[in-house]
């Protein structure tokens, strides 16, 4: 068994090409996962100086202190329910959009769905800083209603896009059938339109959802420190205090809510769908 | 054939798209338990006429009506038709059941009834037994069996189909035309086909209404306009016709009216063979007659003695003559 693991054994095994391509794999992988695998470690490290590999001592000692601290907890808390808010939200603002964006043709169709890719095409803190402006203005600064549009403002991209696909790729002639048989207008779209669509709607949740536990830049510009959330916690702790495990404990229950929901939508997120949503048409 | 209800009428109907195309002073009656079929090639607005009874196009001017009422301020849904469309008719995230369910409830049927009468529906188109099954796993024949019983389902007043099973292979469009002309005549039901494929119509319709650029050309019984074309586009497009140009016109005669004699002089004028074709039990010939190329249909016993270029006589039986200025 070792023996075969001798690299030049393994090399005229199995070809020059295979060779190369195992070790870019492995390169990759180490790049990959390697600081992944070090924050799992680091995690459950009670003690850990920087030159070791392995920690001096393992254990739970640091998921304790994070779930002691009464702040981080309610962070944790204000992370969800921002996060919900933004999603319910950009859901009702994104979702008519998209539809008429996928069924009427009207002048200026093009530049509107083009107009949602600006916001992600300047630097963040630079329309951040912009936004406060207006924010401080209309009183939005250190408030909810303010965080939540900052997040909006990031997620918009996907949350039209996407959906606006989606629609597009139910058939005109089955929203037909439905109103041919008794349906409404609304009950239309609610009962078939949607439903159809409903694969593209789900994965530009997801990213709204994802995007808006991660945010931390504009939380925190706008938000003023008065709203925690998770990564704006994290922020302040990481810099605080000298011990990494903390980062890591919080980088892996930052973890926890995306790896749920991916594994949940785990259907529909696939290239295709992602694709689907940045064509032009 | 006058006293009989009228269901459907469409009294002086214009739409016109932003583009100028469209349909232009409609007038058509539809009676009570009858087949009517629009014939026409694409884009000829036989499809525009179909939707604007079922309510997905608005008119322009003029009136429709079905049972003496007035439909045209109706939105689909409220509307007496069922429509079964080219394609794409089932929602495909709903189970057969809940697709043909998905009317019924918004009735206000009770449940049992529903279970009841997609029952018998299913039972009516041979779908018996897939009411779990998806759109996805039936065969597009399937669908469209089910797409016909979830609007006669609903017993509406007038089933409306846009060609049903154009996108269906040859030989289940011919079962399905016969299933429907069965289910039309148990039922009683009146219909309205969109057709572009002239056997089809021939095959189904009562009457059969001939459009051509917006216009209807003729309206009339299959036999009536087979026999009797009243122009040249409805002569050309229904069956096999041969269009011989004499002085001043046009002689349009059909290929089994011809009859066809050896050697010259014998009949109306004389052709010389180009080709002959075996096709079963009958032989097509093709014959040349000045500028025109002749098609006529032959025993076998004669197209044993005949050759390329010889001559033969053709004698004209039954046609239509059209002024010349029209080919």
């Amino acid at each position: 068994m070792f023996k075969m693991l001798n690299p030049r054994r393994f090399y005229h095994a199995v070809g020059k090409r295979k060779f190369l391509e195992f070790i870019l794999l492995a390169i990759f992988i180490l790049f990959f996962y390697g600081p992944l695998l070090n924050m799992l470690m680091l995690a459950f490290a009670n003690e850990y100086s920087v030159p070791n590999v392995l920690p001096q001592e393992w254990g739970f000692e640091w998921w304790g202190y994070v779930f002691g601290q009464k702040s981080l907890v309610s962070s944790m808390v204000q992370s969800f329910v921002i996060a919900i808010i933004t999603t319910i939200v950009s859901m009702i603002f994104c979702i008519p959009a998209a539809y008429s964006i996928s069924r009427f043709k009207y002048r200026g169709r093009k530049i509107f769905m083009l107009s949602f890719l600006l916001t992600n095409a300047f630097p963040k803190l630079g329309i951040y800083t912009s936004i406060a402006v207006l924010f401080y203005k209309y009183g939005l600064m250190g408030t909810y209603p303010g965080v939540v549009i900052i997040h909006m403002i990031n997620s918009m991209m996907f949350m039209v896009w996407l959906p606006a696909s989606a629609f597009r790729s139910v058939h005109r002639q089955q929203e037909e059938a439905a109103r041919d048989v008794g349906a409404g207008p609304v009950r239309t779209f609610f009962k078939v339109t949607m439903p159809m669509a409903m694969p593209g709607i789900a994965v530009a949740t997801l990213y709204t959802f994802l995007g808006s536990m991660e945010e931390a830049q504009g939380t925190m510009l706008v938000g003023l420190g008065r709203i925690q959330t998770m990564p704006v916690a994290m922020y302040g702790i990481v810099l605080d205090s000298s011990a990494v495990q903390i980062g890591a404990v919080f980088a892996l229950l930052l973890i926890i809510p995306s790896a749920v929901l991916i594994f949940l939508m785990r259907k529909y997120i696939g290239p295709e769908a992602i694709a689907g949503g940045f064509k032009m048409k | 054939m006058s006293d009989r209800k009228i269901k459907l009428q469409i009294k002086d109907m214009t739409k016109k798209y932003d583009n100028g195309d469209g349909v232009e002073h409609i007038d058509l009656d539809v009676y009570e338990g009858e087949i009517v079929t629009f014939l026409g090639p694409s884009g000829c607005g036989k499809s525009t006429i179909l939707r604007t009874i079922g309510g997905f196009l608005d008119v322009t001017s003029g009136d429709i009506t079905i049972d003496g009422q007035s439909i045209v301020a109706l939105p689909p849904e409220k509307r007496p038709t069922a429509m079964v469309f080219q394609s794409y008719n089932l929602w495909p995230h709903m189970t057969i059941y809940e697709n043909l369910a998905f009317g019924l409830k918004l009735r206000k049927i009770p449940k049992k009834t529903i279970d009841e009468d997609i029952k018998k529906m299913l039972a009516l188109v041979s779908m018996s037994g897939c009411e779990k099954k998806y759109p996805g796993q039936l065969s597009g024949g399937q669908q469209q069996r089910i797409a016909i019983a979830r609007s006669l389902l609903l017993k509406p007043s007038l089933l409306l189909l846009d060609e049903p099973f154009s996108a269906l292979d040859a030989k289940i469009r011919q079962q399905m035309r016969e299933e429907l002309k069965k289910i039309q005549s148990d039922l009683g039901i009146t219909v309205i086909f969109v057709t572009h494929d002239q056997e089809e119509a021939m095959a189904l319709s009562h009457r059969i209404v001939v459009m051509n650029k917006g216009k209807f050309d003729q309206v009339g019984t299959p036999a009536e306009i087979y026999d009797n074309p009243a122009t040249l586009h409805v002569a050309s497009f229904i069956g096999e016709m041969n269009f011989i140009r004499g002085r001043g016109d046009t002689i349009a005669v059909r290929p089994e009216d011809i009859t066809v004699m050896e050697g010259g002089g014998k009949g109306d004028m004389d052709a010389v063979v180009r080709t002959i074709m075996m096709l079963g039990h009958y032989v097509v010939l093709t014959v040349q007659h000045g500028d025109d190329v002749i098609k006529c249909f032959i025993d076998r016993e004669l197209s044993d003695r005949l050759k390329d270029g010889d001559t033969v006589s053709l004698t004209i039986g039954k046609h239509s003559k059209f002024a010349a200025s029209a080919s």
